[in-house]
């Protein structure tokens, strides 16, 4: 049966000239279609938004974004640029959003006394913004109790 | 000779002596005060110098740049005298070696940025504000965000450090100065 199925593919394939070349030569991936040894143009660099207004989250599960620049920001065990603005104690004062009450909970679902290590990194759901071209087409809408 | 004239002669000298001795105690002084010499101890090169390289006083669009002095060390004379003064007692430690490896380096970092926390703050961020005067910052030109904290900290009789610690360097353990930003018992 396997030998069928083979000489199957291997007859059709040189019917329709569908050799892997053939098939490289119509995938095209997001860094462009060039051969591996060829020097691809560098795209133009884009800059992050500085200091924009908060920006609306288009679901409720969306961690929100970042309307501001966080170059030189470091998150470190010893510190975290981000909560010196949006930790509780610090909120208010810098007039920054606060961190949302779900960090503060375990993988196992205890109340912890401070942002829990799993949702410490930031920038592992939060990122910055910078205003360039979607890569692939998106007609996303939000529903209708989320729409600003 | 008459007395006159040797008199004169003796002031001459004098004089020419005076320079040439306080262009060249000048001429020393400054020379302990560049990049270069600050970065001829491996203590320096290796922690804090590396750090200063990935921030924006070291690398920006325009290529200005701020160098170790420019922040370390007063400007005016009597304070720069002051603080050289002062600054003999690191040739002590250099010679204990108190912080030669990065280890010691790290366990002595909160100390040591306390020392020039409280130092800026003393003096009102004295050497951030040879460039940065807050008098001639144009605030339509700064975010928004910048605008807000800025007024209200001014307002406040806040200064640079208060807000900006860590812009050149990285920040030490921050659990007793601000336990809500870092990590949980670490």
């Amino acid at each position: 049966m396997k030998k069928i199925i083979l000489m199957s593919v291997v007859i059709s394939a040189g019917i329709f000239g569908l050799s892997p070349y053939a098939f490289a030569e119509h995938v095209k991936s997001l860094r462009g279609d060039l051969a591996l040894e060829e020097d691809s143009v560098a795209p133009t660099l884009k800059h992050y938004q500085k200091d924009e207004e908060p920006i609306e989250r288009d679901y409720l599960q969306q961690p929100p974004l970042i309307p501001h620049k966080i170059n030189e920001y470091r998150v470190t065990i010893k510190h975290n640029k981000c909560l010196s603005c949006h930790s509780w104690s610090n909120y208010k004062a810098r007039g920054a959003t606060k961190i949302s009450q779900t960090h503060f909970e375990s993988r196992d679902g205890a109340i912890m006394s401070n942002v829990s290590p799993r949702r410490y990194f930031c920038s592992q759901c939060h990122v910055p913004q910078v205003k360039a071209k979607e890569l692939i087409a998106n007609d996303f809408e939000p529903v209708d109790s989320m729409r600003h | 000779m008459s007395k006159k004239k040797i008199s004169i002669s003796v002031l001459v000298i004098g004089f020419i002596l005076g320079v040439i001795f306080w262009g060249a105690f000048n001429w020393t002084l400054e020379l302990t005060n560049t990049e270069e010499f600050c970065i001829s101890c491996h203590e320096m090169r290796d922690n804090v110098y590396v750090e200063y390289q990935d921030t924006i006083h070291y690398a920006n669009r325009t290529g200005v740049q701020a160098t170790c002095p420019d922040c370390h060390v007063p400007r005016e004379w009597i304070y720069k005298i002051k603080r050289k003064i002062q600054a003999s007692n690191e040739l002590y430690h250099k010679a204990l070696g108190t912080i030669d490896t990065r280890e010691k380096f790290e366990a002595k970092r909160l100390e040591l940025a306390r020392h020039e926390w409280v130092r800026m703050k003393e003096n009102d961020s004295r050497e951030c504000r040879n460039c940065h005067n807050y008098n001639d910052m144009d605030y339509p030109s700064q975010g928004r965000r910048a605008v807000d904290n800025h007024v209200k900290g001014f307002a406040n009789g806040e200064t640079c450090i208060d807000c900006h610690k860590g812009v050149a360097h990285e920040l030490p353990d921050m659990i007793e100065d601000d336990s809500s930003a870092v990590l949980l018992k670490h």
